[in-house]
């Protein structure tokens, strides 16, 4: 398997074509299940075995380089994959949590035509397959290949439904404002082939551990535009807007792409580039304060939505920028283990929503449901497990993993990273704020949807029931995972003086390991600590009792005699704040303002002056208007008297012969 | 004594030419070309080229200028207008054209060196019959034949654009 | 070989002095056959100009080029001469069966 790693893509893409073919030969859906979800399916046995020869065997990386991509003068990029610890693991989560996605989507769509159905699984598959090549890539260029194809698919599968206008709007936002980012993601390539010759991770690796104070401005310049990248395809400040309203595409799509894989994937490539940042404070400082900001931003936004996925949409942008955050005081590992733990609750959480719209017959404003925990236990149950893992109570996923990078930007602070230590602490406030209000929205969602009575119509009441098998399996796979795959993965053993049992810490110390660079990185493995055991217990209780304080805000706000009421008066009270939170800050309008309005006037100004009056009437007509009046006078030239011509000629024999003279 | 009749020669065929050129009647221009054409012969036999000199009489005179005066009486051509008349502009430009065409080549010549040359009587052994018939037939024989296929060809254009329609 | 009496300059004066009475003919005058006339005239001033320089080769008999080839380009003249005129006259021919005349300034259906 490990000679072969190409396989793992390929499945999914030869799934994608088959899938392709299957709705143009008009086949069922059962074969088109069999096809779509088999293909995934084989593409995960494949990466598990994969890795397991990896872990059985002794070298660090293995990298398969199948032919020479691109051979233009002193660039050369090898179309090759790698597999090391850190891809190691995201092809695990990716392939697992895409499989389960993949069975439930079998229950969620089966009310869709045959062809809607294949184009759906085509699309999903091709989607794999590029997440997958972005995971495996051992250069740049190729991850940038995955990259492009994840922002493709999701343009693709956001406007699944094209023929409603707002969804296919949607798509096409969801694509331009990643290629904004990917704008910048070019330049780093570009950037990184200039200062050091070459594309490839390790090669890059060795580069700037060779001499990290002398390439420390390229680092720079380099970790910015890639995260600019991030930005985009990561939904972060300031390329965020087009993440809520990607949830018009099918909920297993926003479960797979925009809150388990695809959004995760700016994280993945930070922290595969995280030599960049190591190098460079600048950038790191850049990514924290960015990610914090984020975190928080959105947070606030989500306090108010009423639509579920809307909500959900918020809170998964909220959580990238935790895990930005975490790689932004190096702190690498942590974030790459809230990308997995992530990836279970929030798609856990995804696919329960999906559960809910679907009983409500469409319905997904929380405000109309209701009581639904008596209709839909399983539902209910895997919700609230996810709920507490992302609220950050123990011993659950999200707990570990969230708490290890608020820790770790606490530990920023206090050791005066790069001399940024305010900024640092600051962040960690903002980040325990952001905290207690994820705990608070998450809740807020299970009550409003779960708790009280049906606040919805009496046709849909009748209609409620749980999901069939193929939806409710998954949602318990990823409930257990929720509950206890944080452990499993990542105890915090260094809280009980037995650091080895952090096994994901241990396991991706060697990919993340610190170059001696400009400034230094707290210790983020089992090295030495920057504070001392009882202050970690202290931060550790302290987040803790923040996550609770907002559940129990929220459970006074929502359930019991009079719920929403308290949530109302407090709306009255604070009118302007109500209202700025609920237009998510107008930051849409802003940016239609700023930038969409004048770059249609713009469009419009090279249309109707540039193209109509100056080329075509100026240039065009203008160049037939001179021909023509030319004629007009040449042609009296045409005297049709014989002696004319004659005279002429002879005019002509006597310039010749004075200049030939 | 042969300067002397090498001017006279001259003159004639300059005034003979103005006539040519400048008189109305279609027959005087005619005619008047004839006695240029004689001058012309007498200049050739000066310098020693007796069969040039037969050929201009001959061919020239005796042929070309007759069928002249025969398309003349056939169509009864009068004379049509004075010279330069009508056409203000064409005859100004054509005068000045006329005359800059003439001065160039007599600028050239007056920068050339008199050259030297051969004077009748048989002073030019390749002046008579003999040489010129074996150059033509030996040495300059396509040339000659292809002349042969030139006059048929004028002689079949000449018979097509002048027949009448068929009716 | 006599003595040198007559330098060819003298004859390309000549030729010179025809040529621009040939010219003037051909482009002030409205008669057809005028025009032909000095067109004859042309051609005859070019033969002169032939024989010029054919003259100055005679004194030289080893040279490259004799004075032969001077006058067989006169001959060919002439014969070219000659079926130009045979054309030329036909072609007027037509001309007056359709026109009537043989004013050229009458021919001019070929204008703007």
């Amino acid at each position: 398997m490990l000679g072969n790693l190409w396989l793992i893509p390929i499945l999914c893409l030869a799934g994608a074509v088959a899938c392709l073919a299957l709705g143009l030969l008009r086949a069922r859906k059962p074969i088109i299940s069999v096809v779509g979800v088999g293909s995934v399916g084989l593409a995960t046995v494949a990466a598990f075995a994969a890795l397991a020869e990896y872990l059985g065997q002794s070298s660090e990386v293995i990298r398969n380089s199948y032919f020479t991509w691109i051979a233009a003068g002193e660039f050369l990029v090898d179309a090759s994959l790698q597999l090391d610890r850190l891809s190691a693991v995201m092809i695990a989560f990716v392939t697992f949590v895409g499989f389960l996605i993949h069975v439930y989507s079998i229950g969620y769509m089966h009310s869709e035509t045959d062809r809607g159905y294949a184009r759906y699984f085509a699309y999903l598959n091709l989607f794999m397959f590029s997440m997958l090549v972005l995971v495996l890539g051992s250069n740049l260029p190729v991850l940038f290949v995955g990259w492009e194809g994840v922002g493709l698919c999701s343009y693709l599968l956001i406007g699944y439904y094209y023929e409603q206008e707002y969804c296919a709007t949607a798509g096409k936002k969801a694509f331009i404002v990643n290629r904004i980012g990917d704008f910048g993601f070019l330049l780093a390539i570009f950037a990184a082939f200039a200062a050091f010759g070459t594309t490839e991770f390790l090669d890059l690796r060795d580069a700037i551990a060779a001499d990290p104070g002398g390439v420390r401005t390229a680092a720079t310049l380099i970790g910015l535009l890639l995260f600019v990248g991030a930005i985009g395809k990561s939904a972060q400040l300031p390329l965020y807007v087009w993440l809520p309203d990607a949830m018009a595409g099918p909920t297993p799509v926003s479960a797979l792409i925009h809150a388990a894989t695809m959004v995760t994937a700016g994280v993945y490539m930070v922290a595969r580039t995280n030599f960049f940042y190591q190098a460079s404070p600048t950038a790191m400082l850049t990514v924290a304060v960015i990610g914090g900001l984020t975190a928080v931003f959105a947070a606030t936004i989500g306090l108010v939505q009423n639509d579920i996925k809307k909500v959900l949409a918020y809170s998964t942008v909220s959580q990238l920028g935790y895990m930005f955050l975490g790689a932004g005081v190096g702190a690498f590992i942590a974030a790459i283990f809230h990308v997995v733990t992530h990836a279970f609750f929030k798609a856990c959480l995804f696919l329960g929503s999906g559960s809910v719209i679907h009983a409500c017959g469409g319905e997904q404003d929380m405000r109309k449901m209701g009581g639904l925990k008596r209709h839909m236990p399983v539902t209910y149950w895997t919700f609230v497990a996810a709920t507490l893992a992302i609220a950050g109570i123990p011993v659950f996923a999200g707990f570990v993993s969230k708490d290890e990078i608020l820790a770790k930007v606490f530990a920023a602070g206090a050791a005066d990273l790069n001399h940024f230590g305010r900024i640092y602490s600051l962040l960690w406030v903002l980040a325990l704020a952001g905290a207690f209000m994820t705990a608070f929205y998450m809740f807020r969602a299970v009550y409003m949807t779960f708790h009280g009575d049906f606040r919805g119509g009496h046709e849909v009441e009748h209609h409620l029931h749980e999901s069939p098998p193929s939806m409710t399996l998954p949602l318990i796979v990823l409930g257990a995972l929720s509950v206890v795959g944080g452990i499993l993965i990542g105890f915090p053993g260094q809280l009980f003086h037995q650091p080895d049992l952090n096994r994901i810490e241990a396991f991706l110390h060697p990919v993340m390991a610190p170059i001696a660079a400009v400034g230094g990185v707290p210790g983020h493995g089992a090295g030495p600590h920057a504070v001392s055991l009882s202050t970690e217990w202290t931060l550790v209780i302290g987040s803790v009792l923040v996550a609770v304080a907002g559940w129990m805000v929220a459970r006074r706000f929502y359930v019991g005699a009079e719920p929403f009421a308290p949530a109302r008066r407090l709306a009255e009270r604070f009118p302007f704040v109500h209202t700025l939170l609920l237009d998510k800050y107008r930051v849409d309008e802003l940016y239609d303002a700023v930038v969409v309005r004048p770059i249609h006037g713009l469009a419009r100004f090279l249309w109707k002056v540039v193209d109509v009056v100056i080329i075509d009437t100026l240039f065009v007509n203008g160049s037939a208007f001179v021909v023509e009046l030319t004629g007009d006078f040449l042609r009296f030239l045409q005297t049709g008297n014989v002696r004319n011509y004659a005279l002429s000629v002879a005019l002509g024999i006597l310039i010749l012969a004075v200049v030939l003279w | 004594m042969v300067p002397i009749v090498f001017v006279i020669a001259a003159v004639v065929a300059v005034v003979f030419a103005i006539i040519t050129v400048a008189h109305s009647s279609p027959v005087i221009n005619v005619l008047s070309l004839v006695v240029v054409f004689f001058a012309m012969a007498a200049i050739f036999a000066l310098l020693g080229m007796d069969f040039l000199a037969a050929v201009q009489i001959i061919v020239y005179s005796g042929a070309i200028l007759v069928l002249f005066l025969f398309v003349i009486m056939l169509l009864n051509i009068r004379s049509v207008e004075r010279l330069g008349s009508g056409r203000r502009v064409q005859a100004l430009l054509g005068t000045v054209v006329a005359v800059g065409v003439g001065a160039v080549p007599l600028i050239a010549i007056s920068l050339l060196t008199p050259a030297t040359g051969a004077v009748y009587p048989g002073a030019l052994e390749t002046g008579t019959v003999v040489p010129i018939g074996r150059a033509l037939l030996t040495t300059h024989l396509f040339a000659f034949e292809f002349i042969t296929l030139l006059l048929v060809a004028a002689i079949v254009g000449a018979v097509y654009l002048a027949r009448r329609e068929p009716r | 070989m006599n003595a040198i009496l007559i330098p060819h300059t003298w004859v390309l004066a000549l030729s010179a002095a025809l040529f621009t009475i040939g010219t003037l003919g051909v482009l002030l005058r409205r008669n057809g056959i005028a025009i032909f006339l000095s067109l004859e005239l042309m051609l005859n001033s070019a033969n002169l100009a032939f024989v010029a320089f054919a003259m100055t080769f005679a004194a030289q008999p080893g040279a490259a080029v004799s004075a032969l080839e001077g006058q067989l380009f006169v001959f060919f003249v002439i014969a070219v001469a000659a079926a130009e005129a045979a054309v030329g006259l036909a072609l007027y021919i037509a001309l007056h069966r359709v026109k009537g005349a043989i004013d050229v300034d009458r021919v001019n259906i070929l204008r703007w």
